[in-house]
């Protein structure tokens, strides 16, 4: 069987992540791209859909299982090979630094794929970048949202102004070389346990 | 983080019970106490461990025993050479299957008694039963292709008379996902490591039928597989970590210890499940199903029966298994690689100095010994066995090809 374009299937339990890998390859050109996510059932799409090289992210607790299969030659008609076997080692770092591993079927030449691994890669490590980011405007805005409650109860239990709270708290902070954050938690948690309900 | 260690090591392991002695030097002080400084990261996968070691992210790693002779063998993608000098324990397993399968062997006569070969005869004719009525081969699961699982797995069923081959099918799941898959009715059986067999026989939904104690006493399991490389460069770091071990392994092993060993295995970094379910592993005192329960001795060791020495004669049984079932040729070569991959005299180096009891040769003869010996070895009291198979067999690695000829195997049954 001839065919011009490779055949790739990206397995991710990660939708965001499958979704922006799949983007990337098509941009690059590549038409034939599946994405699963569940590998219930993955032998018979493996055999239906023939992949030239298979892109699988680390975290997947399945890569034994699948690495198993593709070493049993009646689960797969052609044998499938890890593309880091005739790799380099630095694409073999950086592939697994990203979190990504790839397999290739047997006799593919290393610069036709080559491409789709370092396409994985950079989109990998742009999709944890983003994650990182998210992760802390989450807690920038978690830390924001305790700082106010803290900030709520000085000014009623002491009678401050909104200004003058905010300023004990960053005294206090400065002080105990803590976070202003943290500072607030302790003090939302400990009115918490002290008095009665306290509501915003 | 002390920036003080004088040896900072990094380590990977799978969330399962037997990395505890590893997971235990790490945590409790005994490796800070040998100036190390242990760094132990989680994996999702034996294919990550095996990844990240041969890119040196790991400088060694909890590992299935055949594992590193499978690296070492060229039959994984991706590895570098790997070395033994640490068992992290002997048995462990058991082989669970779905209700299903235990009503119809307790129809063949199995009773709840763990017996291998009780099991295996009711096993092989509930499966004759099944293939003249036309039904689907049993399907069995195991963690990997290169495990001790696999390997107990198919010698029980072939000791049997139950071709693992052609007359159920063996298939690859992760241990945390086996009870899920049993329950669900994708798998009929596995043999896993606990607390994973456990697990089904708590949610109703399997058996224990019988367990790795039984089918061979006292056999190897998880150990340290070290990247050679590293340990080339850092002796004094690698036997600094070897006597760590050691002593976790000796705490691991007191019962007196079992309540806070469940608790730091119970944390979410490590197992993350509630210390009560590690206890049976640690009693050995299991709920098999249907309300039967048994105490299997010596059904976990960390320690005692010299648990930790890598004796070679465990890797040339890994091996002569390894070629029985195709997974490699029988060749001077092969031999002499699974020879060299297990390093009891690095073990013994690093012991020396603690003038603890250590066995005196490298190798033994497999099931000879009937009954607890006491063995001739420096140091005091080292106390060996027994290490029956429930067949009757003697692996001798002296005579590897008579053994490796005297199996039955995929291509002798022919």
């Amino acid at each position: 069987m001839v065919r011009t374009s490779l055949a790739v299937l990206v397995i991710d339990e990660n939708r965001i992540r499958a979704a922006i890998i799949e983007a990337g390859l098509r941009e690059a050109g590549h038409e034939l791209v599946t994405v699963i996510h569940d590998v219930s059932g993955i032998a018979r799409r493996i055999a239906e859909i023939e992949p030239d090289v298979i892109v699988i992210d680390l975290e997947n607790p399945n890569r034994d299982m699948l690495e198993n299969m593709f070493q049993l030659s009646r689960a797969v008609k052609r044998p499938i090979a890890m593309f880091v076997d005739r790799s380099d080692q630095a694409s073999i770092e950086a592939a697994v630094d990203a979190g990504v591993s790839a397999y290739v079927v047997d006799g593919l030449r290393q610069e036709r794929v080559k491409p789709i691994l370092d396409m994985a890669v950079s989109r990998f490590n742009a999709f944890s970048r983003m994650a990182r980011e998210l992760e802390e405007v989450r807690g920038e805005l978690e830390s924001r949202k305790v700082i106010d409650r803290a900030k709520g109860i000085l000014m009623k239990s002491r009678g401050l102004s909104e200004e003058a709270a905010y300023t004990l708290l960053r005294k206090t902070a400065m002080n105990q070389n803590r976070k202003i954050g943290d500072i607030a938690q302790s003090l939302v948690t400990a009115a918490g346990l002290l008095g009665p309900a306290e509501d915003e | 983080m002390s920036m003080g260690a004088e040896h900072q090591i990094t380590a990977g392991f799978m969330p399962l019970f037997d990395s505890a002695v590893l997971v235990a030097a790490g945590e409790l002080g005994f490796a800070a106490r040998e100036g190390i400084e242990l760094a132990l990261h989680r994996e999702t996968s034996w294919a990550n461990i095996r990844d990240r070691i041969a890119i040196g992210h790991f400088h060694l790693a909890h590992m299935l025993g055949p594992m590193p002779l499978a690296c070492n063998l060229g039959l994984t993608p991706l590895a570098s050479e790997t070395i033994v000098p640490f068992s992290l324990g002997l048995g462990g397993n058991c082989v669970t299957i779905s209700n299903a399968v235990w009503a119809g062997m307790a129809a063949h006569g199995a009773e709840p008694d763990l017996d291998p070969a009780r099991a295996g005869a009711a096993l092989g004719a509930l499966i004759r039963e099944r293939a003249v009525a036309g039904y689907d081969p049993l399907r069995f699961a195991v963690v990997h292709p290169h495990s001790g699982h696999n390997y107990e797995l198919r010698y029980w069923l072939a000791a049997c008379d139950i071709d693992p081959e052609r007359q159920i099918e063996i298939v690859i799941v992760p241990p945390p996902f086996m009870a899920d898959a049993l329950a669900a009715g994708r798998i009929d059986g596995y043999c896993v490591g606990e607390p994973w067999n456990s697990a089904s026989v708590a949610a109703g939904t399997g058996h224990i039928v019988t367990v790795k104690a039984q089918i061979w006493r006292n056999s190897p399991e998880k150990v340290i597989g070290v990247r050679k490389a590293w340990a080339d460069e850092n002796p004094a770091a690698l036997a600094a970590l070897l006597r760590a071990l050691h002593h976790s392994a000796r705490w691991c092993q007191d019962p007196a210890n079992h309540g806070e060993l469940a608790a730091v295995m119970a944390q979410a970094g490590f197992l993350g499940l509630p210390p009560a379910v590690q206890m049976p592993i640690l009693t050995g005192h299991l709920q098999l199903g249907g309300g039967a329960d048994r105490t299997i001795d010596d059904f976990f060791l960390p320690f005692d029966k010299a648990a930790n020495f890598p004796w070679k004669s465990h890797a040339l049984w890994f091996y002569t298994q390894m070629v029985r079932w195709g997974h490699v040729a029988h060749t001077p070569e092969n031999l002499a690689i699974a020879r060299d991959c297990y390093r009891p005299d690095l073990y013994r180096s690093a012991l020396k100095p603690l003038g603890v009891a250590l066995p005196g040769a490298n190798s033994k003869v497999e099931g000879a010994l009937r009954v607890a010996t006491a063995v001739g070895a420096t140091g005091a009291g080292l106390v060996l066995g027994p290490d029956g198979f429930f067949d009757g067999q003697i692996f001798d690695p002296l005579e590897i090809d008579a053994y490796i000829a005297g199996q039955k195997s995929a291509h002798t049954n022919d």
